[in-house]
């Protein structure tokens, strides 16, 4: 266990994330690849907290930021389905080509 | 030893389940490959000796991937997975995206130098975090709080049917000020 092997998982986490949130045509399935990249990017700050700064408190810091940031995520990716699917009847990207329906 | 032999197995299943997020028919097994991936950074993050963040990151991530199945079943077409189905659209672009973010990404983790300071032994991670949370970093601590209570708030403005003058999705319209005569 390195800090190299840490990040190379990190970044292959992040690549799949990348992957499925620019091809997936449903909201919610965009949405489980962008905290696919989340997860990778919390993999990658914990591994320099590990091995890179000494153990630097701040580092975990930035891990709770990263988390709330992933419930901000999902809470607001959540409501908008449910408004988008409410007034749109809208559940792919494919069927919203106009700001106003 | 053990050590390696965990890191190296949770990293595989993490990445592979990562993967079978986007490659399952069913929409509720994909919600739960995800849980399995964040399930094993989890235990990646506890095996760095970090065991608060690894716990918590399992612990959310099991309530929100519950949600997120139901929420499945509830809108998504096709939640059981009973026919196969692929959902995708630009796939070359996603596919050269996600590969080239990897190996860049990969390729800066590999080759750059970094400073090699591991944690000092003996060191109580969770002790710091909680020190440094209710102590210098305060502040940063209760900036996350506020932004999920507006974020409660925000979630429940967005799906409410009805906003204070009627359905919401007609946009507000204010009362007249004439008095009805009863």
């Amino acid at each position: 266990m390195t800090l190299e092997a840490l990040l190379v998982v990190a970044a292959a986490l992040f690549g799949i994330g990348l992957y499925g949130a620019l091809s997936q045509q449903s909201f919610v399935m965009i949405m489980m690849g962008l905290e696919l990249m989340i997860n990778g990017a919390i993999l990658a700050i914990v591994a320099f907290w590990w091995g890179s700064t000494g153990g630097n408190p701040e580092g975990q810091l930035l891990v709770v930021v990263a988390m709330a940031v992933m419930a901000i995520e999902a809470a607001i990716g959540f409501a908008l389905v449910t408004n988008v699917y409410r007034v749109r009847k809208a559940d792919i990207t494919e069927k919203l080509r106009k700001l106003k329906g | 030893m053990i050590v390696a032999v965990l890191f190296w197995v949770f990293s595989a299943v993490a990445v592979v389940t990562g993967w079978l997020v986007f490659r399952t028919d069913s929409m509720v097994r994909a919600a739960y490959w995800l849980m399995a991936s964040f399930v094993s950074v989890g235990g990646i993050l506890i095996l760095v000796g970090s065991d608060f963040l690894g716990l918590i990151l399992i612990l959310m991530m099991a309530g929100e991937m519950t949600i997120m199945a139901i929420f499945m079943v509830m809108f998504m077409m096709n939640p059981a997975g009973l026919n196969p189905m692929t959902m995708v659209h630009q796939h070359r672009t996603a596919i050269v995206s996600g590969a080239g973010a990897f190996l860049a990404l990969a390729a800066v983790g590999l080759l750059a130098e970094f400073p090699d300071r591991p944690v000092a032994a003996g060191v109580d991670a969770t002790v710091e975090l909680g020190v440094e949370l209710l102590g210098e970093s305060m502040l940063v601590f209760e900036t996350a709080g506020v932004a999920l209570l507006a974020v409660m708030i925000g979630s429940v403005a967005l799906v409410s049917k009805n906003g204070r003058y009627g359905p919401a999705d007609e946009g507000s319209v204010e009362p007249t000020l004439e008095v009805e005569e009863s």
